[in-house]
């Protein structure tokens, strides 16, 4: 049986989604997607430029992904519910990553103002994805509010660190009933591939792969992980670090005859 | 609280000396150290470091690469008003300089943006003289309606205003601010600005804050280097960036490195700095803080400004000139005279083109009107 993702309505085949900053142009851009072939491909409306022939960044993203616009550049969630509604008017779908920063030193999100775009946007009809800090009650509260996931950052945007934030990621997978999808910090192949293994929905990189020297073997890379540790996930890993142990220091006794007598 | 009690702190700061003490080790230090520090930021400006430029270019370059990217964000300045009431000893519109005077009428601010934003630009940088006469706050917030039409963004770059002020130029839709100190030291502040509004040290050393907390997406720092020793007034500039954005979390923090141009006036006492110099503020710039905004005008020359951009640069100014009207209306020898001379008079698509054989992407537009 084919292993789909259901998000926002949609049943999503290819668990990375890349985000379409920082490349050193759009037509390499536009070949590491073709690599990667995402459903999934977030743009920030800041840079959308609709009027320009020749440079508008929505041209090279191939017609098979679904538009995911952020709103990058949102100091507040009226600003943010501002951008998803110009995303929206402009004909960029209704598909909304929040992201709401007032820390530009580690661009590290503002949960409280997030969550309040959460439900500005829930209520307007868009399909909201959140990028946070992964805080339980955070989540519990976005997923109440009607996201149809969320996005727990693994490491400050761009950092290339890897999944820093693994215990409350985890946390998160466990606790929380919409997916999960690691935002954020992925630096390499083997960090998607841990967060799929984790039991994480699904990952969006985006910094890793547009600073690479090859973006589009990085993308395909990334997408091979991705599907690497989904497959792992759902074949059931075994327990690690767990060694075996030859005697049972404290319940021996239980074996003991004049015990089990 | 105000950059000012910092700055008093640094009030005998001597460069000839604190610079000397750096050792290479401390060097070594500040580029291998995450988070620098003021004592980072000494090493990196410090001779010492004149011996690392190449590691410390190679630091400045990743951390770039990491946190912008391989874009650079590309504007036009477009000069409204060249009245001015202040005699500055460097800039070509001080008051006593027999030039002749010139406000765009609104017409003319049509035509100007009409023109600049048929070269793909989205971004347009407005300035002004120091005149509260000629180019009142009206005036500009006038001139805005006309440039929202054209532009996804408009900066300002003008006389400094009180936090009302700017708060109206907020709702205007101007989104940016560039306001440089021109010099940290206030004894030499006193000495060039001989006359004028712009005499007031203080006033203009917190309107980049009055700007922030007036709820500006953007202000940009400066200080014109030539003026003092540029050792001392890039510490002092990174310091005020620094203060700006760790007080002002929302606000983006950009800093630029204007070097002092040849210019109708007579300041000619230019302590120089040199292109090896730029490099090494760039970078240390970088290192100190990562996620500064770094501008690099089009004063340098082209080859500098293709050499210095992987280094931390992460904005620059295409199809400039210095003139009032100086894109569709004044032309060479028409009697406008220019605020300096610019160097680099490539337009928008050399230099986009420029950009992109280097591997990277202009970007043209990075935000738009909520």
């Amino acid at each position: 049986m084919e292993d789909l993702l259901p998000l926002g309505g949609r049943k999503i085949k290819n668990r990375l989604l890349i985000g379409t900053g920082k490349f050193a142009s759009y037509p390499l851009m536009q070949k590491a997607l073709e690599a990667a072939q995402p459903d999934i491909v977030t743009v920030a409306l800041r840079r959308v430029d609709a009027g320009s022939k020749t440079d508008n960044i929505l041209d090279f993203i191939p017609k098979s992904c679904l538009l995911m616009t952020n709103t990058s550049g949102a100091r507040n969630a009226d600003e943010a519910a501002r951008i998803a509604r110009l995303a929206k008017a402009s004909g960029a779908g209704t598909w909304i990553k929040i992201e709401v920063v007032q820390d530009n030193k580690y661009l590290l999100p503002d949960n409280l103002e997030t969550l309040k775009a959460v439900e500005i946007l829930v209520k307007e009809g868009f399909t909201v994805l959140p990028y946070m800090s992964p805080d339980l009650s955070m989540a519990k509260r976005m997923a109440e509010a009607g996201a149809a996931a969320v996005m727990p950052l693994g490491a400050p945007i761009g950092s290339n660190r890897g999944v820093k934030t693994r215990e409350l990621v985890n946390i998160l997978i466990r606790e929380i009933k919409i997916p999960v999808i690691v935002d954020a910090g992925l630096g390499s192949p083997s960090d998607a591939c841990e967060c799929m293994e984790m039991g994480c929905a699904a990952v969006l990189v985006n910094t890793a792969i547009a600073i690479a020297q090859d973006p589009a073997n990085m993308a395909r890379a990334f997408k091979d992980a991705v599907e690497a540790g989904r497959r792992a996930y759902l074949a059931g890993l075994p327990a690690s670090g767990t060694e075996a142990s030859a005697s049972s220091p404290l319940t021996g006794f239980l074996r003991d005859d004049a015990f089990s007598r | 609280m105000s950059y000012y009690d910092t700055l008093l702190k640094y009030k005998d700061l001597d460069p000839a000396k604190a610079f000397l003490k750096v050792t290479p080790q401390d060097v070594e230090r500040a580029i291998t150290s995450e988070y620098p520090g003021t004592n980072g930021l000494l090493a990196l400006l410090s001779p010492a470091a004149e011996k690392y430029l190449e590691p410390m270019a190679q630091k400045a370059h990743a951390l770039t690469l990491q946190h912008f990217g391989r874009t650079i964000q590309l504007y036009t300045p477009m000069y409204l008003s060249n009245f001015c009431e202040n005699q500055c000893a460097y800039c070509g519109f001080n008051a006593k300089n027999q030039l002749e005077r010139r406000k765009l009428t609104l017409e003319e601010v049509e035509k100007e943006a009409a023109f600049i934003a048929s070269t793909g630009i989205e971004h347009v940088l407005v300035l002004t003289g120091d005149s509260r006469a000629e180019s009142p706050v009206s005036y500009i917030l006038e001139c805005l309606q006309v440039l929202k039409k054209h532009f996804a963004s408009i900066s300002a770059e003008i006389y400094a205003l009180t936090r009302e002020e700017y708060a109206s130029l907020v709702q205007g839709g101007i989104d940016g601010l560039t306001i440089y100190q021109e010099t940290y030291d206030e004894a030499v502040y006193q000495k060039v600005h001989r006359s004028g509004p712009k005499q007031d040290y203080r006033f203009r050393l917190d309107a980049p804050e009055r700007a922030a907390a007036a709820g500006m997406r953007a202000v940009n720092v400066g200080a014109l280097l030539g003026l003092d020793d540029w050792r001392k007034e890039v510490f002092l500039m990174a310091l005020h960036a620094q203060y700006l954005q760790d007080r002002y979390g929302d606000v983006e923090i950009g800093v630029s490195l204007p070097r002092l141009r040849p210019h109708a006036g007579d300041f000619k006492d230019i302590r120089a700095t040199t292109d090896r110099n730029i490099a090494q503020i760039i970078t240390a710039l970088r290192v100190f803080l990562p996620r500064i905004g770094i501008t690099l005008s089009t004063r340098e020359s082209a080859a500098l400004r293709e050499n210095l951009l992987p280094l931390g640069i992460t904005r620059m100014s295409a199809g400039s000139t210095t003139r009032v009207g100086g894109h569709t209306i004044a032309t060479e020898g028409s009697g406008e005279v220019p605020q300096f001379e610019i160097s680099d008079e490539r337009n928008v698509d050399q230099i986009k083109a420029m950009l992109a054989a280097k591997g990277y992407q202009p970007v043209l537009k990075d935000w738009m009107q909520l």
